[in-house]
Parts: structure tokens; sequence; C-alpha cells
């Protein structure tokens, strides 16, 4: 148990350091801005249809099941409402984000693990090329400004689904729908989740990276690391989405 | 044998002293070496004696523990991220596994090391021209568009000696050159490392546990036991010491 605990601070304390790292060398030359747009294709563009299947497919479902529960208390015509505010306040951002723990953080933690056991990271140190700054500072960036618009893309997506359902079920037209939704929605409901998709980019980005850049053990250490890159950063979006809520709560009053 | 260490104006690496642990584990105990402009010096050495150490220091991959550690006149332990990236630009450095970047096509691996230092090579620089002569020197200009999956060992052997070259650097440091590969093969990378330093006139340090590969690159053979210099002479006069641990080397 006391080791545990130990791990536990003594590997967070290791991350904020890598983190601490990242915020010192972002702003300074030179700047890898060709990675940096090469990263956010593959991460943006290659994730493109499985978030936005996943979307579409959350909207369908979600509207599928509540219909009959709003049916039954005659308050069907809060569908658009009910489904827009769920979406883009919850469930839009966090399942981004977990589709992106598990095929964007485990791709940066194995390609940079592969890289370090294969001497590639050194090649680069030696080649007079700062690592840090062509491997990690690019993709964590891009991470965090690829994952909002993701994030975006698969809350309208979500919406054409649910909007898709209401029009064949319920015989609503999408403008009607779509008049729905924003006559709800408000700002306060957009902003924290926007703002909260940016942390959660940030951290699927540092934990792969962190998880990469320090794997050890060899080939089978490529595995473990894609492994715990998973596992930890789909923990930590969790648990900044509880601590996302409790401050929207302060300034929104939910 | 005991090491002498002659300091003058040619020489480009000098180490004296030097101390090297990982936790409780020392790896080198006070070893001392000096490489001349234009020399090729063998370090030779069984598994797990810190050949492979020893030029990761003298590149600053790692830190010494203790000791002199000069490399063109530069004292590497002192030195900032910044000088210590210009020092690099004038070191080549081949690794045992090539470390050819995968996701990149030759032609990128060999432009990687270009990008950020255009200015060291002044009025020379023309990358794809300096690519081309590079691949050329190793015979592989064919292999410019192919990814280094669709390599072999030598291939990629050659390609990372291209690497290392475009650089134009005054030292070279390879990492076991030959390991992994055929005699045949094995032999002409040995070939090759000749060649080059006959057209560059380049000084380098060969570790290699491959006693052909040693004989036939280097002017000077260092065997290292123990984490100090054991023996150092030229090979001729190393293969006739009588003492079992320079012995082991030659039979």
């Amino acid at each position: 148990m006391v080791k545990a605990l130990r791990d536990f601070f003594l590997i967070t304390g290791k991350i904020s350091q890598f983190a601490g790292r990242y915020f010192r060398e972002v702003l300074f030359p030179p700047y890898e801005f060709q990675e940096f747009l090469k990263q956010c294709y593959y991460i943006g563009n290659k994730s493109l249809g499985l978030v936005g299947t996943t979307g579409f497919i959350m909207g369908v479902v979600l509207t599928l099941q509540s219909r009959p529960t709003l049916i039954e208390f005659g308050a069907e015509s809060w569908m658009p409402s009910m489904v827009g505010i769920s979406i883009v306040r919850e469930i839009g951002p966090v399942i981004t984000a977990l589709i992106c723990a598990g095929k964007i953080g485990s791709g940066i933690g194995a390609e940079l693990a592969s890289m370090k056991v294969t001497e590639q990271i050194d090649a680069m140190e030696v080649s007079g090329t700062n690592p840090f700054k062509y491997l990690v500072i690019t993709r964590v960036t891009a991470t965090t400004i690829m994952i909002p618009i993701l994030t975006i893309l698969a809350d309208v997506i979500s919406l054409l689904g649910s909007a898709a359902v209401e029009s064949l079920k319920g015989g609503v037209t999408f403008q009607l729908y779509f008049r729905q939704v924003f006559e709800y929605l408000q700002f306060g409901d957009f902003n924290p989740s926007f703002i909260k998709s940016f942390f959660f980019g940030f951290t699927i980005g540092i934990i792969g990276c962190y998880k990469g850049y320090t794997s050890t053990k060899g080939t089978e250490g490529v595995g473990r690391t894609a492994n715990q890159a998973v596992v930890i950063s789909s923990m930590l979006v969790f648990i900044l989405d509880f601590l996302a809520v409790l401050v929207t709560d302060i300034f929104y009053d939910l | 044998m005991a090491t002498v260490v002659n300091h003058n104006e040619s020489t480009v690496i000098e180490i004296e002293n030097l101390h090297k642990a990982f936790g409780g584990n020392k790896v080198l105990k006070g070893f001392n070496l000096t490489l001349q402009a234009g020399e090729t010096l063998a370090v030779m050495g069984k598994s797990g004696s810190g050949k492979s150490v020893l030029i990761k220091c003298i590149i600053g991959l790692e830190n010494i523990d203790r000791g002199k550690l000069m490399v063109l006149n530069h004292e590497v332990p002192q030195l900032n991220r910044k000088q210590l990236d210009e020092l690099r630009t004038d070191i080549g450095f081949q690794f045992q596994g090539s470390a050819l970047y995968d996701s990149m096509t030759v032609r990128e691996n060999l432009e990687f090391p270009l990008r950020r230092h255009p200015d060291k090579l002044g009025t020379d620089y023309h990358p794809d021209k300096l690519v081309n002569e590079a691949l050329d020197d190793v015979g592989l200009l064919h292999a410019i568009d192919m990814m280094p999956s669709e390599l072999s060992g030598g291939m990629k052997k050659r390609i990372a000696l291209a690497r290392t070259l475009i650089m134009r650097p005054k030292i070279i440091l390879y990492d076991e050159p030959t390991s992994g590969l055929d005699p045949i093969t094995g032999k002409e990378i040995s070939a090759l490392i000749n060649a080059i330093q006959e057209r560059y006139h380049t000084a380098a340090i060969v570790i290699t546990h491959d006693l052909a590969c040693a004989r036939m690159t280097s002017n000077r053979m260092i065997i290292l036991h123990d984490g100090k210099n054991y023996a150092e002479a030229t090979y001729h006069e190393l293969a006739q010491v009588d003492d079992p641990n320079v012995k082991a080397f030659f039979t």
C-alpha cells in the first residue's frame, strides 16, 4: 500500500516535470512547424472517421433510448434540447477524448517507445536536433488543438444522427430540430465543454509522449507503454471531467 | 600495458581518468584515450565492458561522473545544450542498429541532420547535392526513395553511414559497425570505413567485437578490460602479446 502510494506520487511528479518541460520549451525556437502540421493531419484527419462514426451512433442511440420515456410523459418536444445539452455538455467531449486516448494516445506511446528502443531518439539528439521539440512539443500541441476540433465535429455529427431519428420516427424536420436545439443551448453549455476538451487533448498528448519517451525494457516495453498510455490518459480524462464539472458549477450554476 | 596520453595540436579527443557508473555498476574506472586527427582507433572489449558507454560519453549522450573529456578542444561536460548541439555537427555517430528513422524515406533520413544546421556547410549547402553525394559514397544512390523497412541490414548500415557523412564530420564514432552482418558484408563495411577515412580524412573510433574489422580499419587498438585500458598498440603488436586477456581476442 505504502509502495503503491509512493509510486503514484513518484509518477505524478515525473509527469508534472515532463509537462513543465513542455511549457518551458514550447514558446522558444526552433519551431518544428512542418512536423506539427503533419501531426495535426495524422491526429485530426485520421481520427475523423472513427470519431464521426461513434458520434453518429451516439446521437442515434441516445435519441432511440430516450424517446419511449419522453413519449410516456408527453415530453417528446423536449428531445432536441435534452439531446443537444447532453451531447454538447458531456457526451461529446468525453467520448471523443476516450476514443482519442485509445487511438492517438496509444499510437504516440508506441511510436515514441519504439523510437527509443531502436535508438532513433538518440540519433536525433546526436544530429544536433532537440528530440523533445521535434517529437514531444509537436505531438502534444497537435493533440491539444485537434481534440477540441474533433469534439465539435463529433457534437455536430451526433446531433445530425439524433435529428435523423427524430425525422424518421417523429416526422420532425431537420430545421425544426436544430431550431429547438439552439433555442435551449447556451454559451454556458458550450464554453466549459469546449475549454475542457483542450485539457483532455493536452493530457492525452502528454501522457502518450511521457510513456513513450521514457520507455524502457526493450520491445516488451513498447506494448506495455501503449497500454499504460491508454489506461492513464482515460482515467485522467474522467478525473479532469469531474473537476471541470465542479468548476463549471461555480461559474454557471448548473 | 600503460597508456601514454600525448596532447598536441592534432589531438581531436582527449580522455583522462574517465569514470562512469550506473547506480552501483561501475562501467568505466579511469579510462584514458587520445585520438589524433585522421587516425582510426579500434576499441575492443567483452560485452558489457563499457565500449558503447564510452562513445556515448564522448558525444554527450551520457554524462560522465569524473575525469577529463575534451573533444575538438571543448570540455564536453561543461557545454550547454546549444554548444553541445554545435559540437555534435562535427561528430558523426553510427549506431549499432543503424537507428534510421522508420517513418522517413532514405532521402528524408539524410536531410534530417541538415535542416537545423544549414550554416555549418556554408556555401556548400545544397541538400539535394549533399544527399546524392553521400549516397554515392556508400554506393546506394538507387535507394534514395526507399523506406528503411525495405532495406537489408547491410544497406541500413551504409545508409546510416551516409547520414553521418552528410554533415562532413571531423570525427566519426562507429558502434559495432559490422554486428549482425555476414562476414562478406562485414568486410565490405570495413572497406567502406577505410574509403571514407581516405576521402574525408576524418578521425574515427571503431567500437567492435569483430577482429577482422579492427584489423582492416584501425591504426591503433585499445583493449578495454574492467573499465580501464588493458592494452594499447597496433594490431600486429597486440597479436604478439602473450597475455590471456589479449590473446582471447586473437584466437
